[in-house]
């Protein structure tokens, strides 16, 4: 039983969303960020092959929308450079804090990062229908010029952001490929950029 | 190539579009042979659909040959192929249960959203079928990009002319799943509202599956005419009081099984219900669910309602405490298409089932702006049109 809720439901889904933000926060290790999203998606695979494949960071960029890159400097710190608008970008350094193999992945963004952010990716096998991967977010919506860009990068609703990644992570991991409407590679060049 | 494109209300072209092309490993590119303009076509045609964008092609029955193949496709070029309406990747959970039309990996997770807010879980794609159902390139074309081609079509013999088949691709699974739903026993009477294409299908496949009777219901002449062909008996619903009539012709026991299969036309998600709901309008309302609130009332105690009808939206007035009290099982859904093909292509090569018996009128691509007026304004002649590239223009 938590200090917020009285039922076994995620926090993210509180409806008291700054006690539940606190709460969540006091279980994210160094954690950062005031605003809390949560989503989970069943993926048809064996956790050990989503974990394996998710925690090679330099993997990111496939599935998560407005990832420009990930540079992986050691096994711990990874720099993140993300789409922002005009054509510009935002980064920040990310930390690993947490790495149980095959089961959950925890970070922090370092001191100075232009999006403050934290918190964790954890895989729990599921019989026949594979394995639930649930995403806990915490970020700092900021005001001001870095507001606009918070609000591009999660194309203003952060859960339809994360949920939309992780529906990509799925489509990926399951058949292979990112479901494209595209027709020809023409088609599929504008849809990337 | 050349393509029937979408511009708005009433305005469909043939224009020259740029070719698809593999795009994914599992993609294949199939030659179109045959195309059918589907009732669902007509909402579209007619606007009711939200997400479409100008200069999307169409079409979602349609065969043809493979001319090219992704490095992950199973099929082989010059293979002949009909391609299911619903696009199914094979891999994921609802599609390891064969439950295709649930498949969670074919629409793009932009264009999901829609149907994730309205219903809950995102749809599947389709083809050629407004951007909330993925925002593919239809098959009312030259040539099409089928994705995930080593789940979707299926082989056609050498030798089998296309009009047998082509129907595999939507109408004939549709009718056949309506009629499973409707669990016949041997010597139950069965009830369909609606002599369109699933309607005639569905009637074909009753039987097939050992109703004694089937009393079909609609109101145009040369449909009942049809459905009188396959051994049911009619009411035309403009002439007859339908629960009167039902209840009388069964001996006051009312249809063991009663299939709603008035909204097919409404083939794609929803539609003008979806419309409905925005508009808060009521025209879905009374005329749509009526033959749903008939079948209800109709149907004998413990029967079962199967609904091929497409609806998106809300009703009113459904009759609920009726469904409950008489004990009655519905079941309903889009197709899965690909579960039912390779019995039914059996079906047909056995000529157990004829399917070529809809088709009213053949023309080449270049007509399709013509197709789409006649079948719009003559439902009562026009059962069906097939569209075929390769035709030499009138």
């Amino acid at each position: 039983m938590t200090d917020t809720q009285t039922d076994d439901a995620p926090l993210a889904t509180s409806k008291q969303t700054t006690a539940a933000t606190h709460e969540e926060a006091g279980r994210v290790p160094d954690a950062k960020g005031g605003a809390l999203v949560g989503r989970a998606v069943t993926i048809n695979k064996p956790a050990a092959e989503l974990y394996a494949y998710f925690r090679d960071f330099s993997n990111l960029a496939t599935f998560m929308e407005n990832v420009v890159r990930i540079d992986v400097q050691d096994d711990t710190r990874s720099h993140w450079v993300v789409k922002a608008p005009a054509g510009q970008t935002v980064e920040w350094d990310a930390i690993v804090t947490e790495d149980q193999p095959n089961r959950l992945i925890a970070w922090t963004a370092a001191e100075g990062a232009d999006v403050p952010n934290s918190g964790r990716v954890e895989f729990r096998e599921a019989g026949a229908r594979g394995t639930v991967v649930e995403a806990t977010i915490l970020y700092d919506p900021p005001a001001g010029i870095i507001g606009k860009v918070i609000a591009k990068m999660f194309q203003r609703e952060p859960n339809m952001q994360a949920r939309q990644d992780l529906k990509r992570f799925k489509q990926l991991m399951e058949t292979g490929e990112v479901a494209t409407r595209a027709r020809n590679h023409r088609e599929y060049e504008e849809e990337q950029n | 190539m050349r393509a029937l494109t979408w511009h708005g209300k009433h305005d469909v072209r043939v224009d020259t579009v740029d070719d698809p092309e593999i795009v994914k490993p599992r993609d294949a590119i199939i030659k179109i042979t045959s195309t059918a303009i589907c009732g669902s076509d007509l909402h579209l045609y007619d606007g009711f659909i939200p997400t479409m964008k100008a200069g999307d092609i169409l079409g979602h029955e349609f065969m043809g040959e493979v001319v090219e193949v992704g490095a992950r496709s199973t099929l082989k070029k010059g293979q002949r192929v009909v391609v299911p309406f619903t696009i199914s990747c094979g891999s994921c959970y609802q599609c390891s249960k064969h439950q295709y039309s649930g498949c969670d990996n074919s629409n793009p997770a932009d264009n999901a959203e829609i149907g994730g807010a309205l219903y809950g879980q995102a749809m599947p794609g389709l083809f050629g079928y407004s951007h909330m159902t993925g925002g593919y390139s239809g098959g009312q074309a030259e040539y099409v990009r089928v994705p995930f081609s080593d789940v979707g079509p299926i082989v056609i013999p050498d030798g089998v002319d296309d009009d047998k088949v082509l129907f595999l691709s939507d109408i004939l699974p549709t009718g056949w799943q309506a009629a499973e739903y409707a669990e016949i026993e041997p010597g139950d009477t069965v009830a369909v509202w609606g002599c369109g294409p699933v309607g005639l299908f569905a009637i074909q496949s009753a039987f097939l599956m050992g109703a004694e009777r089937v009393i079909a219901i609609d109101h145009f002449p040369h449909r009942l005419e049809l459905a009188k062909k396959f051994g049911a008996e009619t009411i035309n619903f403009e002439e007859t009081a339908v629960y009167d009539a039902l209840m009388q012709m069964t001996g006051g026991i009312g249809p063991d099984a009663c299939i709603d299969s008035v909204g097919l036309e409404a083939h794609g998600l929803f539609l003008d219900n979806v419309i409905d709901q925005i508009k808060v309008s009521t025209f879905l309302g009374t005329d749509r669910i009526h033959a749903l609130r008939q079948a209800i009332l109709a149907c004998r105690k413990g029967g079962r309602v199967s609904v091929p009808a497409v609806y998106g939206g809300f009703v009113d007035k459904f009759p609920l405490g009726a469904f409950m009290e008489k004990g009655l099982t519905m079941k309903t859904g889009q197709t899965h298409v690909q579960h039912y093909m390779p019995a039914l292509l059996n079906a047909i090569m056995e000529e157990k089932i004829d399917t070529t018996f809809l088709i009213s009128h053949r023309m080449p691509l270049e007509d399709a702006p013509k197709g789409y007026k006649m079948f719009h304004d003559q439902q009562n002649e026009v059962t069906k049109i097939v569209l075929k590239p390769g035709m030499a223009p009138a």
